[in-house]
């Protein structure tokens, strides 16, 4: 199977054995990064920009160091250091860096549909790397992986993800990739931060994490943005943290072999304690580690392979 | 000088009349309707005599809902090129919105509006004043002074006066001069920084969302207000079912309430958004199928007494960029017309019915004597051919915009000729033969 999509803007528009040859290419390349000299010049001469609109330490550096083991030249662009703060817009940008000739774009943005639009305008192919609340589809793909090494298998899992769905591009991106991997989806979070008609996505809809920790495989913790507090939808952090954060207690009535997941960056003591995310069942650093294979297979995917007519 | 316009099928929704007539008309005024035939010698040399076989003969349009950016941001439309758009729409007058640059809140800019519309000498405009000084919110605007000026009715449109006692003196002081108050109605902390509807599509795309809920508060209360006052109320673009169930039974309890719907309201719903295209970030959002099915059925029984364009025209500046950053509306003159006849098509409305809600009901609702085939009536008339296929080309569009998420579509129904005050200010008789 070859793939045959000129750009990954989400999990939405990819079809299930898409998604099954990412994750068996990502298997592939895992091995690269355990090397002692990490490179392979499968990328050699080809030309990656990150053009990251919103602040990001994981997801940005991850992408390069994926593109610089296939040997990618790299090149970063971001909105506090170019002329995105002399006010261009999107659309110019693309077609600036349009003219100098680079095979990936992969963008980070602050605004849902952002992508699709940088797609239509270029080229290259462009990578969602986030945009608004939408998707993240990379960070789904890098999920996938993770269950999938430490299950054996994706499809039959029950997974919870817990906390604020609404503002969520990581669950969105995961709701779709999930449901289309054949796993059961259940979501729990404050009802000020459940979306409206999210059952219609395929997911079961709960508030107290309690109703849906003892039914997982796996458990999704997601990140609470500090922000929130002060647009009433939720009263407090410390109310927010005893009723909806993740902690021994609550992780007690949890299966034997669960696996704990969080996209980062963790805030420690609100969505999730210490001890958790430290913990046994955590597999924080697996998804890391993960998403340079998911990366780099992605880039593979996209401009490394034999396209066959 | 006179015209003979023969062998149309003439549609007059006030009068009931639908049936193959001819119309005389002398000078700038309707002087007669009959029989074919019946009206005038055909051997009079002075007689222009236009042919309207197959074609439909009908009071000039007026849209209740038009920006025309004129003052201020005329690089996308100005009161000239919007009425262009306007004629070329059958449009024969334009009530145009006061939340120009400076705003419509004074004599000064009515009558600058009123003299650049009659220096273009095509569509009337009939300006729209502000609701609030500066549309701020805060204080009453002076409606006397607007009144002699010329303006029909009073809004704050684009920003709905969330001030409760505002709105009822509004209600209140606007009787003095018989002027309806039109009210966009929104609960601006329900929509907040909202760019689409709220429903499963807005869940999907991750776009920050406006519930209906926003529309049916404001809706209940400027209702509520308006039953306390006796004032005139004028729902703008309902876009909820809520909202249209609530101007029914306020209607149904005596209130002097009215209400208009656009025509990308009842033609589109919020899956299209799937796009991301942005000229479909409107205000309010183009809603669910539920809320389209309401709107037709207000339509269909009454509830909805006209339909209005929302001719909102932005450059690419405003849409050519990120959906969150995009400026809300689109423009709407030159489709109403096609959209509305799909109503007839799909069984929504009969053709008179349909014809009255671009005609006589929007004249009622500001009220001005138009739109109307009556003698003595000035002469706003429209043809169009109801069988003429087109694809919808943006660039073909006599609007300085070009933000219509119909580009491409294939739509039935275009103007031919168009008089205001028997004069042609719209021919397309070449290109339909």
């Amino acid at each position: 199977m070859q793939f045959r999509k000129k750009d990954l803007l989400g999990i939405k528009q990819l079809e299930p054995e898409e998604i099954e040859l990412i994750l068996e290419t990502a298997e592939t390349f895992k091995e690269i990064s355990t090397r002692p000299i990490k490179k392979v010049p499968t990328l050699r001469g080809r030309t990656v920009v990150h053009l990251f609109y919103e602040p990001s330490t994981r997801t940005r550096t991850s992408f390069e160091i994926a593109a610089k083991r296939l040997s990618a030249d790299t090149f970063n662009i971001s909105a506090s250091t170019s002329s995105i703060v002399k006010g261009e817009t999107l659309v110019d940008t693309a077609k600036n860096l349009q003219a100098m000739n680079p095979d990936v774009i992969v963008l980070r943005h602050s605004a849902a549909g952002a992508p699709h639009m940088l797609a239509k305008h270029v080229q290259a192919s462009v990578i969602n790397a986030g945009d608004g609340m939408h998707e993240h589809p990379t960070q789904a793909l890098l999920d996938l992986l993770t269950i999938r090494d430490k299950k054996g298998t994706i499809s039959g899992q029950t997974v919870a993800i817990i906390g604020d769905i609404a503002h969520s591009r990581v669950a969105r991106s995961n709701i779709w990739a999930l449901n289309k991997m054949g796993a059961r989806v259940l979501v729990a979070g404050p009802t000020t931060m459940i979306p409206h008609d999210l059952d219609k996505l395929g997911v079961e809809v709960f508030y107290r994490p309690e109703d849906v920790i003892p039914k997982a495989d796996v458990i999704m913790m997601l990140r609470i943005q500090l922000e929130r507090q002060g647009q009433m939808l939720l009263p407090s952090l410390r109310e927010y943290a005893r009723v909806f954060g993740l902690n021994e207690e609550k992780l007690s009535q949890a299966k034997p072999d669960v696996l704990i997941m969080h996209p980062g960056p963790i805030n420690r003591g609100v969505e999730i304690s210490p001890a958790v995310a430290d913990g046994p069942y955590s597999v924080i650093l697996d998804q890391v580690n993960n998403g340079v294979a998911v990366r780099m297979a992605l880039l593979y995917l996209l401009i490394g392979g034999e396209k066959d007519e | 000088m006179s015209k003979l316009i023969r062998g149309g099928r003439v549609l007059d929704p006030a009068s009931g009349l639908d049936d193959l007539h001819d119309i005389l008309i002398e000078g700038s005024k309707i002087s007669g309707i009959g029989l074919p035939g019946s009206l005038a010698s055909e051997s009079d040399a002075s007689l222009e005599i236009i042919e309207a076989d197959g074609l439909w003969v009908v009071p000039g349009f007026i849209d209740l809902h038009t920006h025309l950016r004129e003052p201020g941001e005329e690089y996308k439309e100005d009161i000239l090129t919007g009425s262009r758009a306007a004629a070329a729409g059958g449009f024969t007058s334009v009530c145009c919105m006061p939340n120009t640059k400076p705003v419509n809140d004074t004599s000064a800019v009515t009558e600058l509006i009123l003299r650049r519309a009659a220096e273009a000498d095509l569509v009337r405009v009939f300006p729209v004043g502000a609701i609030s000084q500066q549309q701020k919110g805060e204080l009453l605007a002076e409606y006397a002074e607007l009144k002699e000026a010329g303006v029909v009715a009073v809004s704050d449109d684009g920003l709905a006066v969330m001030n409760s006692q505002l709105m009822r003196r509004a209600l209140e002081y606007a009787q003095v001069f018989d002027l309806p108050v039109i009210s966009h109605a929104e609960d601006r902390y329900l929509a907040a920084d909202g760019v689409m509807h709220e429903g499963a599509v807005s869940t999907r795309l991750g776009l920050r969302e406006i519930p209906g809920a926003a529309e049916d508060v404001m809706v209940f209360r400027d209702c509520s207000l308006a039953e306390l006052t006796g004032g005139r109320l004028h729902i703008a673009h309902v876009s909820s079912a809520g909202a249209v169930e609530l101007v029914r039974q306020f209607k149904a309890r005596g209130v002097r309430v009215t209400a208009e719907a656009t025509p990308h309201h009842f033609t589109l719903t919020d899956e299209a958004l799937e796009s991301f295209d942005t000229n479909l970030k409107v205000n309010p959002p183009i809603r669910s199928s539920n809320d389209l099915t309401a709107i037709r059925q207000g339509l269909a029984d009454g509830t909805i007494d006209a339909i209005a364009t929302d001719h909102a025209p932005h450059s690419t500046i405003e849409k050519d960029v990120e959906f969150d950053y995009a400026a809300f509306g689109m423009i709407g003159l030159e489709t109403a017309l096609p959209l509305t006849l799909q109503l007839i098509d799909q069984g929504v409305l009969g053709p008179l019915e349909a014809m009255g809600k671009l005609t006589c009901n929007p004249a009622n609702i500001i009220g001005v004597d138009l739109g109307r085939l009556t003698p003595g009536l000035p002469a706003d008339v429209t043809l169009f051919d109801p069988n003429q296929d087109f694809i919808v080309d943006v660039n073909q569009f006599r609007s300085k915009s070009r933000n219509s998420p119909f580009h491409g579509w294939k739509l039935r129904g275009k103007a031919v000729l168009v008089l205001r005050d028997g004069k042609v200010i719209f021919s397309d008789r070449n290109s339909s033969g």
